[in-house]
């Protein structure tokens, strides 16, 4: 199941992992590994053990059943050494009472031995500068995500966890942090995040991990799991275009299903459709959607995925 | 290091060791975090430094009738008794007619009225206040007496000097002020700590901190510095203003030794505040529950009134209670002027309080809601 790349030192090497809450088990035979550098991504709906999986390999919880080695070394009981090498931000942001953006910073600094002037140049990366002298409690929530993943950041681990920090953000403020997650990858740091959103994880993880109720149910790259599929690709076409009698004699059609407006083709030869429709001169308005990560979740667990 | 380090920085695994923490840089900055956010919340410098103040100026007011004022009494006619009145007992106030200087006493503006008429001296007084009936009928009669005996030509048999034995101008002020410091500290001490527990608690900081390299301890040690530095804040704040001519606070000559007592209270009621921080889940019960500890407790140790005067009960239990011990110790040692003898059993029974309540703490301590 887990890919592993031989000329990368694993970060992250996580082995059976049970973690029972009186009689409900969160989390059942959890393993993955994550390579340094990579951004390894933990997606599935609200309850399927992501929070739960991610406090263990973070070492605040203590599994079951099951072991985490993370930079080579245990997690558990609390290793101070290692601590000082990962990145943590929580679900709720966590912030102290009264301060400002930059106090934050040096807050959170000074656990780690880290010079006061690094605050500003964490603000400068996750766009705050001019928010340094406001306290924590008048941004906005997408600000107070960038701050609080700053914070993880402060100390430059090498080994960051970020739990869902792109939650109820609008789509402008999860672009914006997208962009910074990727420049964060970029710079060399191992990213561990979870996500409910599908899109997102298609987009910004190297390998996924698809949870649910508690069990991994696939991991691989974004692609793959899409490949692996063989799910079939619609092409939706207006009904002026093509009628639904001349859609069925075209090449590599599977099935016809007449939308209000719309007929939509699924075929698994798409490029041949498309080729038969361009000869038809019949391209205009037309839609082609690939598989997502929505489908193999829907595929995986038989019914639809709700974030 | 830079931003743009950050971002072109690629070998991962392959980092340099980076700067290692120390706990003395952790302390400094939960240290600094705690300081800011107390001095940034209005409620707590109110709570801290205002409300005992405030205190002060109630019970000052309260309590300042006790035998320092004059009693107002009415006066008719001259001669050697209305003369005679002690101006710093009764204050006289001269009515032209007897029958007015009676009505007035009958109206309750005035003690009583002597109207002296020759050799006859007659008292009018009002039962209603007993204790100003008293005042004005031994006043009257001992300067009778004195005239009497004047009037003789022979020397007095007996003289009586009085004198008060603590200090020569031992107001009210000089119990009051060590209660209500005693008071405004403990309160400070168990609210800060219990909030700070309780907001941290609730706001996952206490989570995020156990998923940095800081050790627990420097947590528990950052609040008893914070703690102790707004305690001596509060004292040199309130000492400073009960000092002022209005309220006339004297310390005596070793006013220093209340120092390590302060302290050793603070530890006290810190550890009552890490209980409390323990126990109550929002910040709305942690108040009131410091509140339900610490405020029946002012009450039953002596801290806002002399208990002198109290039921023996009521005595017994402020002798077990951690506000009457650093009240007495505070008292004993800032106006009564005793030595390093009176410090040593306060902060020995207040450094066990607090040992006693830390563990209580240290047992339900949860680092998450």
């Amino acid at each position: 199941m887990v890919t592993d790349r031989p000329d990368r030192p694993m970060a992250i090497e996580v082995d059976g992992l049970v973690k029972d809450y009186g009689g409900f088990r969160a989390v059942h035979d959890v393993s993955f590994s994550v390579a340094a550098g990579e951004f390894f991504g933990i997606l599935g709906p609200n309850g399927a053990g992501k929070t739960t999986t991610l406090e263990i390999v973070e070492g605040i919880r203590e599994p079951d059943e099951g072991a985490v080695r993370l930079l080579g070394e245990p997690v558990w009981p609390r290793n101070p050494r290692l601590l000082s090498r990962i990145g943590v931000q929580l679900q709720a942001s966590a912030f102290f009472e009264r301060l400002t953006c930059r106090e934050q910073l040096q807050t959170f600094g000074g656990l780690y031995g880290v010079d006061q002037r690094r605050a500003d140049d964490m603000l400068e990366l996750v766009g705050l500068t001019e928010k340094a002298d406001v306290r924590e409690d008048q941004l906005s929530g997408g600000q107070r995500q960038r701050l609080s993943i700053a914070c993880a950041l402060v100390h430059d681990p090498e080994v960051v966890f970020l739990d869902e920090p792109t939650a109820a953000l609008d789509p402008q403020a999860r672009r914006n942090l997208w962009d910074l997650l990727r420049r964060i990858q970029e710079g060399g740091t191992t990213v561990v995040y979870t996500t409910h959103y599908m899109d997102e994880a298609e987009i910004l993880c190297d390998r996924v991990a698809i949870m649910d109720a508690g069990r991994i149910l696939s991991l691989d790259t974004p692609a793959a799991l899409i490949r692996g599929l063989s799910a079939a690709t619609r092409v939706a076409l207006p009904r002026e275009v093509l009628d639904t009698g001349a859609a069925h004699r075209l090449p590599g059609v599977e099935t016809v299903v007449d939308t209000d407006g719309d007929v939509v083709l699924s075929t698994r030869e798409p490029a041949r459709l498309v080729a038969a429709l361009a000869e038809r001169n019949a391209l205009d308005g037309v839609s082609v959607r690939t598989a997502t990560l929505e489908d193999v979740f829907l595929t995986l667990t038989g019914r639809e995925y709700r974030a | 290091m830079s931003a743009t380090d950050v971002t072109t920085r690629s070998t991962p695994g392959t980092r340099p060791a980076g700067p290692r923490p120390s706990t003395s840089g952790q302390l400094r900055s939960l240290s600094r975090a705690m300081l800011r956010s107390f001095f940034r919340d209005r409620t707590s410098l109110l709570f801290a430094f205002l409300f005992p103040l405030m205190f002060l100026v109630v019970f000052g007011l309260v309590f300042r009738g006790d035998g320092a004022g004059t009693t107002p009494l009415a006066v008719v006619g001259e001669g050697p008794v209305v003369t005679a009145l002690p101006d710093d007992v009764v204050e006289s106030v001269a009515f032209e007619d007897a029958q007015e200087a009676v009505a007035a006493v009958e109206a309750g503006d005035v003690a009583g009225a002597v109207i002296e008429q020759g050799g006859e001296v007659t008292l009018y007084f009002a039962a209603s206040d007993q204790v100003q009936a008293g005042t004005v009928q031994q006043v009257v009669s001992s300067v009778i007496n004195e005239a009497n005996l004047a009037a003789t030509g022979q020397p007095p048999a007996i003289t009586l000097t009085t004198q008060q034995v603590e200090s020569e101008r031992f107001g009210p002020i000089q119990f009051l002020a060590p209660g209500i410091l005693s008071w405004g500290v403990a309160t400070s001490a168990a609210f800060g700590a219990a909030l700070t527990l309780v907001a941290w608690r609730n706001r996952q900081v206490l989570r995020r901190l156990r998923l940095s390299p800081a050790p627990a301890w420097t947590i528990v040690a950052a609040r008893v510095g914070v703690s102790l530095l707004v305690a001596l804040l509060q004292a040199v704040v309130f000492i400073a203003v009960a000092m002022l001519p209005v309220f006339g606070l004297e310390l005596a000559g070793q006013w220093w030794l209340a120092l390590p007592i302060l302290l050793c209270g603070t530890c006290s009621f810190l550890g009552v505040g890490l209980l409390v921080g323990a126990i109550a889940k929002t910040e709305e019960a942690a108040s009131a529950l410091a509140n339900f500890i610490v405020l029946p407790m002012a009450f039953l140790s002596g801290v806002f009134f002399d208990l002198s005067a109290a039921p023996s009960w009521m005595q017994s239990v402020s002798r077990v209670l951690p506000l009457g011990w650093m009240n007495d110790g505070i008292t004993d040692v800032l106006v009564r002027g005793e030595g390093v003898a009176a410090v040593w059993l306060p902060c020995l029974v207040l450094l066990a309080f607090a040992l006693v309540v830390g563990a209580a703490a240290t047992r339900l301590f949860r680092w998450e809601s």
